[in-house]
């Protein structure tokens, strides 16, 4: 069952357009992460979601009801943690916890609140002003998680915690995705990402440009080899699915396709393997090839990468 | 060590020009306009003797001087008088409220939104941000008192001559240093920008009062004020310049204090203590509407202490009043058309109009928090939980409509209160009540109007306040220049009736009520429509 469903997406600010035909799935249960660089169109997206920004064009529902239309019925099982999180200067912490839940109509199960004010180490008696980014994004992550949802949308939730507290937040996760509930996680940092996503959307220029499983991704990508064999090493320029040849002191390193690899690995043992080194693709790799529009020679010039 | 702390000083005053081009412009261009085209309208607004001294006896009344200061040169009342006496003190506070958010925007504003933080990053003295605040207030406030002074002597008229404009534009300019000086103090000893403003305008306000008092009963607490203290200049009659230099020196003095604090204290800290909050909400503040209220629980508070002491301070004069109409052969000649009324009655009439103009900025105020609440990202916190957008735009909206009844309720009862006490033959609570109520429908046409600009045009939603200065200067100064009605009629307060001196106008009424409704509903409309910024 779908969770979340765009359907070409576009928003329009006067004539610069944010979002151009985002479609955009998450199904129940998943944790879907949502990745793009600055200005691609996350946060758009995300406030279209949640019915703040009204979309151009396009189709945008959740549970299967219209975002706009329904926001406020929506929010009642939402649970949204902004990026950049701004809260009252002269309310407390705590305050603001309680006041977030009960606009949505919750009240936190039993113990939950203290539990979480606990884990995030927080103490909700000071003042919003005196909060740094990290305080204030524990404010926001605890009123979400305090609170029932069957959806979360997180954009950014951990850009100013330390290490600790985004081992917390990602126990966090970990639990709401055992009970079953959905998230939609936008992130910058990748290993978050690569532990706890199980599908992954990357989205750039206002285009969702890939979707999938981090393995169908990977499956994309190039892996680095580094090869020394006995015979001199011939034909590999030609051989489809290579890149970017070197010599290093007696030994070729490549970039291999991951589709082409086994054709690949037959041309280079006729020549008899010394050595054979491969670095699989990392997400960053991954990610810097779409975030940087030239991933590769055969990038195309209109951002679009052709593996 | 002195360069060290200051250096820097002249690239961040260039920095605040560069920033505030337009602002600064724009209110040095307002204030010096406003100074000469009233100085042009006497031109054409000719005036007899008799009519000129029929204005003298009008300046010598108690509620006058409360309002506009002490008369001066009234044996021959010309226009250079007549110009000092009607606009150096409202020039004064305006002159002063630029300086005040000016110096705030510059001062604690940034440290609080950690740009000071930044700018403190590099090679930059530890003063240097006070300073050049203060260095480029100077600029502006010695701006503001030459291209007076300049305009002013321009217009032409023989009794606004060049020494008494020069005198007028410089009473201006100290009367902004001073509050320069007084809301840089605040930005060292408060630690917020909503806590520096409030202060400083506190001073404000308590300056206006001491000397509207002062120059009623004792010449003495006038010169304590700065605003009483700058009236003693009696531009273009005496000229005197001793004022405008004890303000600047006092002024002086604040900034040395100013700069002494800054030195102390931590980046971002106050001397003003702030206490360890609440670990939990109250059951009031869970709701859009009780947040909107807790938000600017400070603020109402505040307003509703300086309306009480409003009315308080203009009924106290009513005292006098009765006593200078009952003395006044020619008053009652001019002001009684209509015996069944006391003239203090009549008088009355335009004490609302000022009260109810007065009493419109808090519920404005209380209706704007939304759209600066959307600019800070914090409506997010709401639209984003299950709280529909009728319901928080409703929620400040309740809050505006509940302040403008509170609002004129406290003044009008502060009013009668102590006119009840100073007057021998006290006036009716119901028609005082009556007389500040009817302005209700056009304080709410105000509030409409700003429903409707944060509803449908976002963006001019700070037009509002124009809007209200507008007003203010056709049914404040109208009276006295003598505008065209329908000037008057393009501001909501223009069709009120005038109780206890008009009838009573249920349709008016009713009209006015009517067109808030409409710009009430578009505004919602809008709101509901259209995108959230943040």
């Amino acid at each position: 069952m779908k969770v979340i469903e765009t359907n070409g997406l576009t928003k329009r600010f006067g004539k610069f357009t944010a979002l151009n035909g985002v479609n955009l799935n998450v199904e129940q249960g998943e944790v879907y992460g949502f990745i793009g660089p600055n200005g691609a169109g996350k946060s758009t997206t995300i406030r279209v979601l949640l019915g703040i920004l009204k979309a151009t064009e396009g189709k945008a529902s959740i549970f299967g009801q219209d975002v706009w239309k329904n926001a406020v019925e929506l929010h009642k099982r939402i649970a949204y943690v902004p990026g950049d999180v701004n809260l009252w200067p002269n309310l407390t912490g705590g305050e603001v916890i309680d006041l977030m839940l009960s606009l949505r109509g919750k009240k936190a199960a039993g113990n939950r609140r203290e539990e979480l004010i606990e884990r995030f180490k927080l103490d909700p008696s000071k003042k919003c002003r005196t909060y740094s980014k990290g305080n204030r994004q524990k404010v926001a992550l605890v009123s979400a998680f305090a609170g029932e949802a069957d959806l979360f949308i997180l954009d950014e939730p951990t850009s100013g915690l330390d290490p600790l507290m985004e081992r917390v937040f990602q126990e966090c996760v970990a639990e709401v995705k055992a009970e079953g509930k959905t998230v939609l996680l936008s992130s910058h940092i990748l290993s978050e990402v690569e532990r706890l996503c199980d599908r992954v959307g990357i989205i750039r220029g206002g285009e969702m440009i890939e979707s999938g499983t981090l393995d169908d991704l990977r499956h994309l990508t190039r892996t680095s080899m580094l090869v020394k064999t006995k015979e001199p090493l011939e034909g590999l320029k030609d051989l489809p699915g290579v890149h970017d040849v070197k010599q290093e002191d007696g030994a070729v390193s490549f970039q291999a396709d991951g589709e082409k690899m086994d054709g690949i690995i037959r041309h280079v043992s006729r020549f008899g393997v010394v050595k054979l080194e491969s670095a699989p693709p990392t997400l960053e790799d991954l990610f810097m090839r779409h975030y940087e529009g030239t991933g590769g020679e055969e990038a195309d010039t209109d951002g679009r990468t052709t593996v | 060590m002195a360069e060290r702390l200051f250096s820097g000083t002249g690239r961040l005053s260039r920095l605040f020009i560069r920033r505030d081009r337009l602002r600064l412009s724009i209110w040095i261009t307002a204030i010096v306009l406003l100074n000469v085209s009233t100085a042009a309208s006497f031109t054409g607004l000719y005036m007899s003797e008799e009519e000129k001294q029929a204005m003298a006896g009008t300046m010598e009344n108690p509620a006058m001087t409360a309002m506009l200061g002490p008369g001066y040169g009234l044996e021959n009342y010309h226009e250079g008088a007549m110009m000092a006496h009607q606009m150096l003190l409202f020039m004064a506070v305006v002159t002063a409220i630029m300086n005040i958010l000016l110096v705030v925007r510059h001062t604690r504003a940034d440290e609080e939104e950690g740009r000071v933080e930044l700018i403190r990053s590099l090679p930059v003295g530890r003063l240097s941000t006070l300073a050049s605040t203060l260095v480029v207030m100077t600029v502006v406030n010695t701006a503001v008192a030459l291209l007076t002074g300049v305009g002013l002597a321009v217009v032409g008229i023989e009794s606004i001559d060049f020494a008494g404009s020069l005198l007028f534009g410089a009473a201006l300019g100290a009367a902004g240093l001073f509050f320069a000086g007084v809301t840089a103090l605040f930005a060292q000893l408060s630690e917020s920008s909503r806590g520096t403003v409030g202060l400083s305008f506190a001073v404000l306000g308590g300056a206006y009062i001491l000397r509207a008092i002062g120059d009623v009963s004792s010449e003495g607490l006038s010169l304590v004020s700065p605003l009483g203290l700058i009236l003693r200049t009696e531009a273009y009659v005496n000229n005197y310049w001793w004022p405008v230099f004890v303000t600047i020196g006092i002024a002086g003095v604040l900034l040395v204090l100013a700069f002494y604090l800054n030195l102390r204290r931590d980046l971002e800290a106050g001397f003003l203590p702030s206490r360890p909050g609440k670990k939990q909400a109250s059951a009031f503040l869970k709701s859009p509407f009780g947040l909107s209220v807790r938000l600017q629980r400070t603020a109402l508070i505040s307003w509703a202490v300086g309306m009480v002491v409003l009315g308080v301070s203009y009924g106290s004069v009513l005292g006098d009043l009765e006593a200078f109409f009952e003395a006044s052969e020619m008053m009652r000649e001019i002001l009684a058309p209509d015996a069944a009324l006391s003239l203090t009655e009549q008088y009355l009439t335009m004490l609302m109009a000022v009260i109810a103009m007065i009493c419109t900025v808090p519920p404005l105020m209380m209706m704007l928090k939304l759209k600066g609440e959307e600019k800070k990202g914090r409506i997010d916190h709401l639209l984003t939980r299950v709280v529909s957008r009728g319901r928080t735009m409703g929620s400040y909206f309740l809050l505006a409509m509940i302040t403008s009844a509170l609002m004129l309720f406290l003044a009008v009862s502060g009013l009668w209160a102590a006119a009840a006490g100073v007057m021998d033959d006290p006036m009716a609570f119901s028609m005082v009540f009556e007389a500040a109520m009817v302005y209700l429908p056009a304080v709410w046409i105000m509030i409409g109007a700003a429903v409707f600009l944060i509803g449908v045009l976002p963006k001019f939603s700070g037009f509002i306040w124009a809007y209200l200065g507008y007003t203010f200067l056709v049914v404040y100064l109208g009276e006295l220049l003598q505008f065209p009605e329908w000037l008057k009629n393009l501001s909501p307060f223009g069709y009120v009736p005038q109780v206890p001196v008009e009838e009573l106008s249920f349709t008016v009424l009713a009209v006015l009520t009517l067109v808030a409704a409409v710009l009430v509903i578009a505004g919602f409309t809008g709101y509901r429509r259209r995108d959230i910024a943040g």
